[in-house]
């Protein structure tokens, strides 16, 4: 749905984003993480035809951003919600998502509905008729994506979508994210957030200037290794730790009958570790394995590039 | 470019302007005082010997005919820089340059959002203004000065044309230049060259009669094209997103 190939841009000689490659599938919720001044808000501007880039490509659906006939027909199937909402502080709710559903052409019946629809999903119905100038940052953020998704995008950018937001109103603009995953819409979430990256997207690219990384959750938690189990015994002796001594594991360290075993595959090497305890005798009481988060691959990577 | 879209932001300005009544209000005004003060001086001035010499009413009625093309070079400034810069103080240019709409169909709405009430109000307050000055001065012509040739080139030739040069200057002004007020400042610019025309009419350097009016009238809507080109070339979305502040 996505496709970015060596996309750069440049502000004269600044470097905003070199050498973006990444795909985001149809349906798929694609978190963009990095620190300020990465280069996210940029990447979607030139995503969105906002701005130009500098060198490289990028495809949205099969048109081909910096080519003048295709950036129209990108925007008709891209809704987004910038940094700054940017609504109409004089119109009413109503009248704001009444605007763009004209500008992309809605029926009126398309645009009635959808804004009823969108209202009551995001909790402002009862306050459509009251101008968005006197709404509060949360409301006017959920606004702000009702607008993005008058015209039923198939793609919709998000540019720090929850930033601001109380941890309920941040909740209900998650929840929503993922209702809209359900209609298989494809979404590109602009995010500091790396708890809200981590609990809703399906692939993560970790940004600075440069991209880092790229994958699931998962595999970005795994790719920086230093992953641990720890196992609680009633009593640690030397039978047992000469038997796991033989397993040629990672360092293993023995704290008040905790043993605490780096490893590089605990799903693979629980097992035998487990099995040398108790026939040392051992009686284990817990088996925990400790990952590392999304966090920890976060800041190695944003640190490596520093 | 479709005519569609831009009145779809023409209307949404519209209604924007008609909520927000300062600015409204500043361009009402301008003409009803006019309108309004002008038969005011015709009927206060030499009261005591008897008013104004019959012979002199229609060098003065057409001097202050002119006023109708200044006016509305004057009028489409606030709203053309509120509509244009005002999306950009918002921070709205964003999400609406990300919908299916170019750069002709924006313009053009906010030109027509900011033609309409200018010209509605140029209008009213002509209409104010012959009223009362026929009224006023028909006893002693003898005939009804207004509507006469000279006032029908002015409003319907050279108070839209005004109108729409005051615009593209506040186009253009406002798409290159980064503040709202050096913007504004730039557009009221406009009204100088009509207050000079005015002044070379008083002083005798020209006269206002039809054929002069056709000639200025031919001179300005060659320079609405020059604009128009201008201010297409100038709007640049990159740059308006980027650098204004
Ligand atoms: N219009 C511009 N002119 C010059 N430099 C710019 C412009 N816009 C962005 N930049 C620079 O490009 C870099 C990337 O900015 P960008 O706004 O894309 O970062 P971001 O990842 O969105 O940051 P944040 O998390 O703060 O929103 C920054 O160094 C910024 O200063
Ligand atoms: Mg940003």
């Amino acid at each position: 749905m996505i496709d970015a190939e060596n996309l750069t841009k440049k502000f004269g000689n600044l470097t905003a984003v070199e050498d973006l490659t990444f795909h985001v599938d149809e349906g798929e919720i694609f978190g963009f993480l990095g620190p300020n001044g990465a280069g996210k808000t940029t990447t979607v501007r030139m995503l969105c035809c906002l701005i130009s880039k500098t060198s490289g490509t990028a495809k949205i659906a099969d048109y081909e951003i910096g080519n003048d006939a295709d950036s129209m027909k990108i925007r008709k199937i891209i809704g987004l919600v910038p940094d700054n909402v940017g609504l109409y502080d004089g119109l009413s709710a109503y009248d704001n998502l009444d605007f763009y559903g004209k500008l992309y052409d809605c029926t009126e019946t398309q645009r009635k509905e959808n804004i009823e629809k969108f209202l009551k999903m995001l909790g402002l119905w009862d306050k459509r008729d009251v101008s968005a100038g006197t709404f509060s940052k949360g409301m006017k953020q959920k606004l702000a994506i009702a607008r993005a998704l008058i015209h039923e995008p198939e793609i919709l950018f998000l540019d720090e979508p929850t930033v601001n937001l109380d941890p309920e109103s941040a909740k209900t603009v998650r929840d929503f994210i993922l209702e809209l995953k359900k209609e298989k819409k494809t979404i590109f979430l602009n995010t500091h957030n790396l708890d809200e990256a981590q609990r809703i997207c399906d692939k993560i690219g970790i940004l600075n200037t440069k991209l880092m990384a790229i994958g699931t959750p998962k595999e970005l938690e795994g790719s920086i290794g230093g992953r641990k189990t720890v196992i609680q015994l009633d009593q640690v002796n030397d039978t047992i730790l000469n038997a796991l001594k033989k397993l040629s594991l990672g360092n293993i360290t023995s704290d008040n009958n905790k043993l605490t075993i780096d490893l590089e595959n605990p799903e693979k090497e629980n097992w035998a570790i487990v099995n040398a305890i108790v026939g040392a005798g051992g009686h284990i009481q817990t088996v925990t394995v400790l990952g590392s988060t999304l966090e920890d691959a976060y800041l190695k990577l944003v640190r490596e590039t520093k | 470019m479709r005519l569609r879209k831009s009145w779809i932001i023409a209307a949404k300005d519209l209604k924007v302007i008609i909520r927000k009544r300062t600015v409204l209000y500043t361009v009402v005004m301008l003409p009803l005082i006019i309108s309004i003060l002008f038969p005011v001086v015709i009927e206060l001035s030499g009261q005591k010997s008897g008013g104004i010499p019959a012979a002199y009413l229609p060098v003065l009625l057409s001097a202050f005919a002119f006023f109708y093309v200044i006016i509305p070079a004057i009028i489409p400034t606030p709203i053309a820089s509120y509509s244009i810069v005002g999306e950009k103080v918002e921070k709205s240019l964003e999400p609406l340059l990300a919908t299916p709409i170019t750069d002709g169909e924006i313009l053009l709405g906010k030109s027509i959002a900011a033609f309409i009430p200018s010209i509605a109000a140029t209008y009213a307050g002509a209409a104010i203004f012959m009223v009362l000055m026929d009224s006023l001065t028909y006893s002693k012509l003898g005939y009804l000065y207004y509507p006469n040739w000279g006032m029908g080139i002015i409003l319907l030739l050279l108070a839209p044309l005004a109108a729409t040069l005051s615009i593209e200057m506040n186009v253009i002004a406002s798409s290159r230049v980064s503040d709202v007020r050096t913007a504004s400042q730039l557009g009221a610019l406009m009204f100088i060259p009509f207050v000079g025309i005015y002044v070379a009419g008083e002083i005798g350097i020209i006269t206002l009669d039809t054929n002069t009016l056709l000639i200025i009238a031919a001179i300005m809507a060659a320079l609405v094209l020059v604009l128009f080109y201008i201010s297409t070339a100038t709007f640049r979305r990159e740059e308006i997103l980027t650098k204004w502040k």
